[in-house]
């Protein structure tokens, strides 16, 4: 007879392969974390914090999305809210450092994501994305009547300020590595999230809701976190993003935002981890291409068309579909 | 002249009758969406998209072909139902087995581009479109003013709720359409054509949609995004009747129009927001909405 394979065996393989999973992952990360900290000498600095206040939000909303399995149709309400407190806050009081300001709006948009998930959380599927999309709507209309926001201009000069009090971020290159440090330690955080144990619960809400209530979790409370975490750090990108731009508008605050980030994750591949940053440059940078050519009317029917098109052909997303690749043909 | 908690009485009345006229076109809307999400259990984000279509339909086929109002009342829905069928068909029909989130996620898609693609070609600015000449004027009542094409509206729009009412609940279609909500494999067992169906569904929520946009193209600005903004309002009107009943949809379509209208005369700043607000209350003591059976 032969020896069946012996249990320690196995384990050792295992172990085996989950380390050599690590290592590849380690390399991956660490070329993308060279790349980033090299880009601002190839590229403008200021696309490119744009287009880490976009990943973050988007990492934000897949947390919510790709993980628990809430569609979010309301986000751009944490966006803007983050945006226009921080813009608020740095504007009028010149005390501020910027990482108050920032923390500040973090802090509100936080509250508020509370808010919208205590009132949602006890709607599932379709009209959780209905209750989501009107409360961001309530939201919109209380910037356009706030007299603070500057209604449909915007608020504009933000002063950008000192880090700490020390570091000025009227420098690109300053400012660059400030976000770039945040956006990194936010999608490290999700990282963490995503494989602690309350993450592995959180997919197990996605998968089948019932079988996580019958094994005695609470289920509401697990989703309303997610979706606080979730609001913060949306805040934050927002909160981020005025400060970069200087300016903060009702842009953000629009239901077209809220389809965006949906668009960004679902192009990079939800429910996985690079999926949404990924997603987020590819619309940002298509967004801007076709701003300068001949297409630049165009911009909103063909991000329509890109929709339309991954949900038809590619649902795991860019991410997802190479995963994909790789599993079938590396067996 | 009479006054009523300090307003006028024909300018309550005059915006009570808006908000009935308000109400309508929730209701039309929010009818639609019923029909389409008890067979298709997908929530129509086109919808808004489908009701812009009909009014620019209207507007389109008046300006380049001369058609008139009571040709575009019946050509204008059969058009953009016909687009409904089209989209089902070619689009939705290839995602069923998925997550419902997927087909709803395609017909938001399908709605960016549609708004989109009409945005570049008509501007945001909006088309003019006259009332027909019947409908000019109106009649005054003692103590407040109507026009005829605003009770028009409102005669139209609870014919049309109360007849989809009838079918539904009434006919023998209707009863192979709430069959097909309660178990459409078995459906297809007895030999009825569900795909087809769900086609004809998915198409008549849609004319619904657009005929709700025929009647509006004479009183509202017709524009490419005038379905997005009546949309949004039209879904927290559906969060707080509940997708339970057809019945429920068509109430509470009107009663919050009415509301709406009721705050534009006694605090106008939230007359915008008030829908919303109410939303909030019923997810507060009534989660599963006013008319709603889940749990």
């Amino acid at each position: 007879m032969n020896q069946p394979f012996n249990q320690a065996d196995i384990h050792k393989a295992i172990l085996e392969q989950q380390k050599a999973e690590g290592r590849k992952k380690m390399i991956i990360n660490g070329v993308l974390l060279l790349l980033l900290l090299a880009a601002p000498f190839v590229m403008y600095p200021v696309f490119l914090m744009k287009i880490l206040c976009f990943a973050l939000f988007a990492v934000a909303f897949n947390l919510l999305f790709g993980f628990t399995g809430l569609l979010s149709f309301g986000h751009a309400a944490f966006l803007a809210t983050g945006g226009y407190t921080t813009g608020y806050l740095l504007s009028n009081f010149s005390g501020l450092t910027t990482e108050m300001g920032i923390i500040a709006g973090t802090a509100l948009a936080t509250l508020l994501g509370f808010a919208f998930a205590l009132l949602s959380i006890r709607r599932q599927g379709i009209y959780f994305a209905m209750v989501t999309l009107a409360l961001a709507q309530l939201v919109f209309f209380f910037f356009v009547q706030s007299s603070f926001t500057g209604g449909e201009d915007g608020m504009h000069g933000i002063p950008r300020g000192e880090l700490f009090g020390l570091i000025s971020l009227e420098n690109n290159l300053n400012m660059y590595y400030f976000v770039l440090a945040v956006f990194i330690a936010c999608y490290l955080l999700v990282q963490r999230i995503v494989s602690s144990p309350y993450g592995q619960v959180l997919k197990s809400i996605k998968q089948n809701e019932p079988r996580a209530v019958s094994l005695g979790y609470n289920v509401h409370r697990y989703k309303i976190l997610a979706f606080v975490i979730s609001a913060a750090l949306a805040g934050l990108a927002g909160s981020m993003k005025s400060v970069v731009f200087q300016l903060a508008s009702l842009n953000d605050a629009h239901w077209h935002m809220s389809g965006e980030v949906i668009l960004m994750t679902l192009v990079g591949g939800m429910g996985t981890l690079l999926g949404p940053v990924i997603g987020a440059t590819f619309v940002v940078n298509l967004e801007y291409q076709l701003s300068q050519g001949p297409l630049r009317d165009w911009v909103d029917p063909i991000l329509g068309g890109v929709f339309v098109l991954t949900v038809l052909a590619f649902r795991s997303g860019i991410v997802g579909e190479i995963q994909k690749f790789f599993r079938k043909n590396m067996g | 002249m009479s006054m009523i908690f300090g307003v006028p009485l024909a300018v309550l009345a005059g915006q009570l009758l808006i908000g009935v006229i308000n109400g309508a076109f929730y209701a039309l809307l929010s009818l639609g969406l019923a029909v389409i999400f008890g067979l298709l259990k997908i929530i129509n984000f086109a919808h808004g998209a489908m009701y812009m279509l009909g009014a620019m339909a209207t507007v389109i086929l008046f300006d380049t072909l001369g058609v008139n109002y009571w040709v575009a009342l019946f050509l204008a829905p059969l058009l953009v139902g016909a687009v409904g069928v089209l989209i089902e068909y070619f689009l939705l029909r290839r995602i069923a087995g998925q997550d419902h989130i997927y087909s709803l996620l395609l017909t938001f898609g399908t709605a960016l581009l549609i708004q989109g693609v009409l945005t570049n070609i008509y501007g945001v600015s909006g088309l003019r479109y006259s009332m027909p000449d019947l409908f000019k004027g109106g009649m005054n009542l003692g103590f407040m003013f109507l026009p005829y094409y605003r009770a028009w509206v409102i005669v139209m729009a609870l014919v049309v709720c109360f007849g989809t009412w009838f079918m539904i609940e009434k006919t023998k279609l209707g009863a192979y359409l709430r069959a097909g909500t309660e178990d459409s494999q078995l459906m297809q067992g007895f030999g009825i054509n569900v795909p087809l169906l769900i086609s004809l569904t998915y198409g008549f929520g849609i004319m619904l949609a657009a005929f709700a946009g025929v009647l509006a193209a004479p009183i509202y600005s017709v524009t490419p995004v005038m379905g997005s903004h009546i949309l949004i309002t039209v879904f927290a009107v559906v969060v707080i009747g509940g997708m339970g009943s057809i019945g429920g949809a068509i109430i509470t379509g009107i009663l919050m129009g009415v509301i709406e209208g009721l705050t534009k005369t006694f605090y106008p700043p939230a007359s915008t927001a008030v829908i919303f607000l109410v939303m909030v209350v019923v997810l507060m003591f009534r989660p599963a909405g006013l008319f709603g059976k889940e749990a």
